[in-house]
């Protein structure tokens, strides 16, 4: 990637200032004399694990038939010229002929697409956001290899631009937003609803696990060798995340026996509260790893401290390995095409996504870009056709499971969305043609049924409080 | 009759280009904006085109090439990137961009370091590029040196037209480099001017070789055919005003031969850009606020600017190599459905990353399209070239038939399964 300064190039900047927080503590007993030991809070029940919850809600909407159109059901289905019906928040029904409800809005899709919407594991949106300008650039708590005391979500701007982007012309209906990979352990993750609003709770997706993000490879090393800190090779890289690890054990230990038995509350760790929820399979990891031989410690790592690692990002060597990720049970996030531009990813290839699905590993989409986000839909086409040229042929409608159900699969929200099944989330775009064509585009997007999005309605185009009052407001981007 | 032709080829392993190709019955694109003719013929003699398009007669003794069901086009002219320069761009010993720590920038030539030997050039290539703009990035100046024309061909002579243009940083971007201001940045500019006018009148009086000069020797030489108008003078700018503001620079300097890059805002300035016949190397697709310099950025800005007449190729500053240039174009005739966005007819965009880059570059009459007496840069694509699901088949560049082999098939081919065989990965070839 060129560093040129070009409007569409990738924005890597690390930020140096801030400090990491010290956790609160709660009074320690001490200094006091022995008492009666205090009753058991119940596991989990000894701090709150959502002092930050989510104030989302859905807007309205009204029951919606979509008619003689093409459908992905996200899960690998197709239904050509049928329908689909939504109401109520939630998705109603699909089939070859759906009725209609009183008072429904009937739309006539033919010759359109209708999908669920598009999910991207990956994105920094909000603490990257536009403008790419040092005050906003909250990725990165580059001051320490260690901190999974950081919250991305104490970090997203609720008014970044990009948000509209990956509505409007990518159909992105939910999103991860990670910390970035500066750290071997770099906080955790929050998952949004692509929904405006003026604080990020009312963005947070209801009851989603958190993530935790974390990095091997070269940027941790970099970013600290270049202290002359450890990490400065992979193998310290490693050492310090046992190091880590083994005291997360410790600290799980301590307080699984304290909310079981009571007595003393163990001192607080907000760090090590995380990594806890890591050990007890309460918050997924999602780590950014490129290099096929890193995968594999890493994964030897997760088993030695008895976690999982739920997704590898950016694992442009994947396809080296689909065996032994199916074998992990641990998923691959990928671009379709980035490769060259460090070292760790010179041997990336247009077929990753296809060899991993003909291997039968997890596999998905992602974009870590506020441009990719957009197009996520014609990644996956241009990740069809490199396997379709390697002889590995995979349907449109199986591919569509890169792009919603698989990821909602990784983020543990696959329940409620990702899919168009009855009951879940109607989350659906309307395509104007073939979603895995260059020349289509959403013509209109819906989260939980209200529609947020309609490229022949001006009104139903969100403009960011930065946007506003500026050259290029509401113009169609 | 085919594969006997190839094979009598092969035999006598001579230059290829000095046979003659027809490429028959395929669909055929020109990129000279017309649209695509069915059943067309491409015909190829010494590296050259001698016709495309509908019509066209098979000459005696050429070899034919069945494209039936295919697309023929001309390859794409990518830029303005690093092509041939850089390895891994992020392993700076294998990235030859730029120079930090050099004291010389509007001297530097990136022809002197193409390497045609690069896994880029073999990547890009498979993907349908047939030529490059290739530019260093400016470092310690606002000045970046001294482009090139590249092709991308299996052969040891990678340079089509080395000093190709001057580049220059005058944006956001020119401020930092000439010290944290765009007025500094103008006061670097117009003083460099004024050393290269020095260096002309008096070329044993000129300073530039002292520890203290502002400008080196070497850089002032380089700069007197900017001045003279028969190098162009590629700036980067990105705003509306800065733009305006680019726009005087002739009336003081009357030869400049200006070319803008970037101008993500240039759709606010469209007809005053067409009015000074100013090309574009426009940013296409990058529709965020990315900057305070690019706030009004649009994936409609090639169309605006391309309705008000201005001269426009679609500029790379994407990911995941320059071949997504395609995607770009096809993206740029997507937006054109949406109410209230500009697009480009189908036409438009293929010449918006073939003809449009090379007129704006001012090789156009070289290449970049398949126009009569173009070198013959020429690919056979499984379908419509700017669809997601069309990849080149076979590629001719000026006539020669090219290797589709990349190291990334390599890659592919060894993994296609994973697991281990008798023998290790390694011994898979």
């Amino acid at each position: 990637m060129t560093r040129r300064g070009w409007a569409g190039a990738t924005a890597l900047a690390l930020v140096l200032a801030g400090c990491a927080g010290d956790g609160g503590r709660p009074q320690s007993a001490s200094a006091q004399p022995a008492k009666a030991r205090a009753p058991a809070p119940g596991r989990d029940k000894g701090y709150a694990h959502d002092p930050f919850p989510s104030t989302y809600h859905a807007y309205p909407g009204v029951p919606t038939l979509v008619t003689n159109v093409t459908i992905y059901d996200g899960e690998g289905g197709r239904i050509d010229r049928g329908s689909v019906l939504f109401a109520d928040g939630k998705v109603v029904a699909l089939g070859q002929t759906v009725e209609a409800p009183a008072g429904a809005t009937v739309i006539d899709g033919t010759g359109k697409w209708v999908t669920p919407g598009v999910i991207d594991i990956h994105s920094h949106l909000g603490d990257y956001p536009s403008p790419s300008v040092q005050a906003l650039s909250d990725g990165n708590e580059a001051t320490d290899p260690v901190t999974p005391d950081v919250w991305a979500e104490h970090s997203v701007w609720p008014q970044d631009p990009g948000f509209s982007r990956a509505l409007a012309n990518g159909g992105v209906t939910t999103l991860q937003i990670l910390p970035g990979s500066a750290n071997l352990f770099g906080g955790r993750s929050v998952v949004l609803k692509n929904v405006y609003a003026r604080t990020m709770q009312a963005m947070k997706f209801p009851g989603a696990p958190y993530g935790l993000k974390m990095a091997c490879g070269e940027n941790p090393k970099r970013v600290y060798g270049g202290r002359n800190r450890k990490p400065a090779t992979r193998m310290g890289n490693i050492a310090v995340d046992r190091a880590t690890w083994a005291r997360a054990v410790s600290y799980k230990r301590k307080w699984d026996r304290y909310e079981d038995e009571g007595g003393d509350p163990p001192e607080r760790d907000i760090a090590m509260d995380t990594l806890r929820g890591v050990l007890a399979g309460e918050i997924r990891v999602q780590n950014h790893c490129y290099r096929a031989d890193e995968m594999a410690i890493v994964m030897d790592m997760a088993k030695e401290f008895g976690y999982k690692v739920t997704a590898f990002h950016h694992a442009v060597e994947a396809y080296k390995i689909g065996d032994l990720l199916k074998q992990n049970d641990t998923c691959a996030a990928v671009w379709a095409d980035w490769y060259g531009f460090k070292m760790e990813s010179y041997d990336g290839i247009g077929a990753n996504l296809a060899l991993l699905e003909k291997e039968g590993a997890c596999a998905m989409i992602h974009s870590d870009d506020a441009n990719g986000i957009q197009r996520l839909n014609q990644e996956v086409a241009k990740a069809l056709a490199a396997g379709r040229r390697a002889g590995v042929n995979i349907s449109d409608a199986a591919a569509w499971r890169w792009l919603s159900y698989n990821p909602a699969k990784a983020l543990g929200i696959e329940d409620r969305t990702g899919s168009l099944k009855p009951g879940k989330m109607a989350d659906v775009v309307l395509w104007n043609g073939d979603p895995l064509s260059v020349y289509t585009r959403p013509e209109k997007v819906w989260v939980d049924g209200a529609l947020l999005y309609d490229a022949t309605d001006p009104n139903r185009r969100p403009v960011s409080d930065f946007e506003l009052g500026q050259p290029g407001e509401g113009d169609v981007k | 009759m085919r594969a006997l032709l190839l094979a009598a080829a092969a035999l006598i392993a001579a230059p290829a280009a000095a046979q003659t190709i027809a490429i028959t019955g395929g669909t055929v694109a020109i990129g000279d904006g017309s649209a695509p003719v069915e059943g067309g013929t491409v015909v190829i003699r010494d590296g050259r085109i001698v016709a495309a398009g509908r019509g066209v007669a098979v000459p005696a003794g050429a070899e034919t090439i069945d494209a039936t069901g295919k697309w023929v086009s001309p390859g794409i002219v990518a830029g303005i990137g690093s092509m041939g320069l850089v390895d891994a761009s992020g392993v700076s010993d294998s990235n030859d961009s730029s120079a930090r720590n050099s004291p010389y920038n509007a001297a530097i030539d990136v022809s002197t370091a193409i390497n045609p030997d690069g896994v880029v050039i073999g990547n890009e290539r498979a993907g349908g590029v047939t030529r490059a703009i290739v530019s260093a990035d400016a470092a310690g100046s606002i000045f970046a040196g001294q482009g090139a024309i590249i092709d991308l061909g299996d052969d040891a002579q990678p340079v089509t037209r080395p000093r190709a243009f001057q580049y220059v940083e005058l944006g956001e971007g020119g401020a930092e480099r000439a010290g944290g201001s765009r007025p500094a940045a103008y006061v670097m500019l117009a003083d460099a001017f004024e050393q290269a006018a020095d260096y002309r009148r008096n070329p044993v009086a000129f300073d530039g070789r002292g520890r203290d000069a502002l400008l080196k020797r070497a850089d002032a030489q380089a700069l007197l055919p900017v001045l003279d108008g028969t190098m162009p003078l590629v700036v980067h700018v990105e705003r509306a005003s800065d733009i305006r503001q680019v726009l005087t620079l002739p009336r003081r300097y009357p030869k400049l031969k200006l070319v803008l890059a970037g101008a993500a805002e240039g759709w606010m300035v469209a007809r005053e850009i067409a009015a000074a016949r100013v090309p574009v190397m426009a940013s296409a697709i990058a529709d965020l606020p990315a900057s305070f310099e690019q706030l009004a950025a649009t994936e409609s800005n090639v169309g605006r600017l391309q309705r008000a007449g201005v001269t426009v190729g679609v500029l790379f500053d994407g990911s995941g190599g320059e071949h997504n240039l395609k995607q770009f174009a096809g993206n740029l005739v997507a937006i054109g459905k949406i109410p209230g966005a500009a697009g480009l007819s189908w036409g438009q965009a293929l010449a918006a990353i073939t003809s449009g880059p090379a007129e704006v570059m001012g090789i156009g009459g070289e290449i970049g399209s398949l126009r009569p007496g173009r070198r013959a840069d020429v690919v056979l694509w499984s379908g419509d070239p700017l669809e997601l699901s069309s990849l080149p088949e076979r590629l001719w560049i000026d006539g020669k038939p090219q290797p589709m082999r990349s190291r990334q098939n390599r890659l592919r081919d060894r993994y296609l399964t994973p697991a281990d065989g008798a023998l290790p990965k390694a011994y898979t070839r």
